[in-house]
């Protein structure tokens, strides 16, 4: 698939769900069986401070592409994180930069990722295209 | 009258359907709902009153400033206060401290003298003493709390020994401990040092009445919006004779007697205090929000229910596994910060909020405290007089079902 196909794939997804609790049961087992990285992974160098939910971020770029492990103490997180990575692992650069990161809107989760809530996840992203246009 | 049964057909807010479940609010310690009372009184203010004050001969500014007067007169009668001129305006309880660490620490402090504040203080009461200390060289310390969240009275005893202290600035009730300070009796133990005392009152007006000419606290702070009031104001209560010596903290219209290029003369208390054009129309909804306030803790009732609440919610708590309360000494409010193992304080806040209850999580502007239990988060219910038991049985009921959700 490419990165706009699971992004559509995703949006079909959670679009199943009609009551708000099925999604976060979702995103809990997605976060729940997120693998497990490394502890050495989660040095504080790779660690992306927010006020409530902490993130843990480690990149790699081989054979033109992008690969992400990422890890956070909170589950609903670890959801979303597990979303992120199904969609920009293993990418080339450009087409996460083409990518507007809108999919987190259309189902629902924009609340998670709005600034005023300073969470781990919104620098996750921030890092995501920092590291895209690093590569391109 | 106010009772139990319709206390919230008064805040047309808490009907209100949130992802299709009915809003449970448990937040009022970050900001309580506002009285039909307050929402007509500012709504008829706008369209019938709305002037500037003490400036003008014209009628709507002598209306206006009346309203405006007539607010500081019910903040003078809630506190207890001698006198009007004792009740300043700020915006709100944080603008009090900062007045506070501008005015009080030019007035009687000199470089190397000791401010003391205690461990369960809300940032508002630590940051303004840092700033102040930057400026000028004063020292912050902190008086320990116990375990159970009451203030440590031995400790506090001797680090107001020290002759640089010069003032205790201390929490009447902390935002995330609940605990009600023993007020009075700190008073009596920093007099006896000769060391004043501000009373940081954001938590403390809403549940417990206080008088503070029995207290003879020397300054006291709270904000509107925790009582029923809008947002934006707040109040510094101060003994005349202490004002009286404060230099202003702001300079500007309506504080001065006479400007001239060279030199000004300030007004008098209390508009020495409030350069500009204040918030005036949340200053003088002041009034029908502690006349609500002031039903309520006149009605048993209220105080009956707030006892049930605090009872049942800490017995069930109590009976999850994994979940520790922060706050346990008596006498407590019924706010209730708390961690559970292996859960994280906001994906409970997360779940929970889809259920249509609202609390909070993360730091709750009290880190260092926070920080001390060894937490770096929690989660916290915090109940009005509108909230009833029903509402603290679904709470329980929800969070059980997040918890088993996280788990
Ligand atoms: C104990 C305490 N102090 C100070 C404050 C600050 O109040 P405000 O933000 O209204 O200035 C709060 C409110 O969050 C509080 O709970």
């Amino acid at each position: 698939m490419t990165l706009k196909e699971e992004e559509i794939a995703i949006v079909e997804e959670f679009a199943m769900f009609d009551e708000w609790l099925d999604k976060y049961e979702y995103l809990i087992d997605l976060g729940k069986n997120l693998p497990i990285i490394p502890e050495d992974s989660k040095s504080d160098d790779k660690l992306i401070k927010g006020c409530q939910s902490r993130v843990w971020l480690d990149s790699k770029f081989e054979d033109g592409k992008l690969f992400f492990q990422a890890d956070s103490d909170a589950i609903i997180t670890k959801g979303i994180i597990a979303l992120l990575i199904r969609v920009y692992n293993g990418r080339e650069p450009q087409e996460i930069i083409d990518s507007d990161f809108s999919f987190i809107e259309k189902i629902g989760l924009k609340d998670n990722l709005s600034p005023t809530r300073a969470n781990g996840l919104v620098s996750m992203i921030q890092q995501i295209k920092l590291f895209a246009n690093e590569y391109r | 009258m106010i009772s139990v049964e319709n206390i919230r057909d008064n805040f047309p807010i808490l009907s209100q359907k949130v992802y299709g479940k009915s809003l449970i609010y448990l937040d009022n310690a970050a900001t309580s709902q506002r009285p039909l009372s307050v929402i007509d009184f500012q709504e008829s203010f706008s369209r019938e009153c709305n002037a500037n004050v003490h400036r003008a001969v014209h009628s709507l500014s002598g209306i206006a400033t009346d309203l405006y007067e007539s607010g500081r007169e019910a903040v003078r009668s809630f506190l207890d206060a001698e006198y009007k001129e004792e009740i300043i305006f700020t915006s709100g309880t944080t603008a009090s401290i900062n007045l506070m660490a501008h005015s009080f620490v030019e007035a009687f402090c000199a470089r190397g003298d000791v401010i003391v504040i205690s461990q369960a203080e809300h940032h508002s009461n630590i940051v303004p003493w840092q700033m102040a200390a930057l400026r000028t060289g004063i020292e912050v310390k902190v008086a320990p709390i116990n375990r159970d969240g009451s203030i440590d009275l031995e400790e506090l005893r001797e680090i107001l020994k020290d002759k640089r202290v010069k003032l205790l600035s201390i929490t009447h009730i902390s935002n995330v401990l609940g605990v009600v300070n023993p007020i009075q009796e700190i008073v009596k133990i920093a007099h006896n040092q000769g060391v004043k005392v501000l009373v940081d009152g954001a938590q403390g007006v809403v549940h417990s009445l206080i008088s503070v000419r029995e207290t003879d606290v020397d300054f006291y702070a709270f904000s509107g919006h925790k009582i029923y009031a809008p947002t934006g104001i707040g109040v510094l209560y101060g003994k005349r004779e202490l004002l009286d010596i404060m230099p202003p903290f702001m300079g500007g219209g309506d504080m001065v007697d006479t400007v001239t290029f060279e030199k000004t003369i300030y007004a008098p208390l209390p508009l020495k205090f409030e350069a500009g054009t204040q918030n005036i129309a949340a200053v003088a909804s002041l009034k029908p929000a502690l006349e609500f306030a002031m039903q309520i803790s006149d009605n048993d009732e209220f105080v009956n229910r707030e006892r049930q609440i605090v009872e049942y919610v800490t017995k069930e708590l109590n009976v999850i596994e994994g979940l520790t309360i922060l706050g346990t000494a008596t006498p407590k409010i019924p706010l209730f910060s708390f961690v559970i193992d292996g859960v994280h304080h906001e994906d409970v806040a997360q779940i929970l909020d889809k259920m249509g209850v609202a609390v909070r999580s993360g730091l709750v502007c009290a880190e260092p405290l926070i920080n001390s239990y060894g937490y770096t988060g929690i989660i916290r219910a915090s109940f009005a007089p509108y909230n009833t038991l029903e509402e603290a049985q679904i709470f329980i009921k929800s969070l059980h079902r997040a918890i088993s959700m996280l788990k």
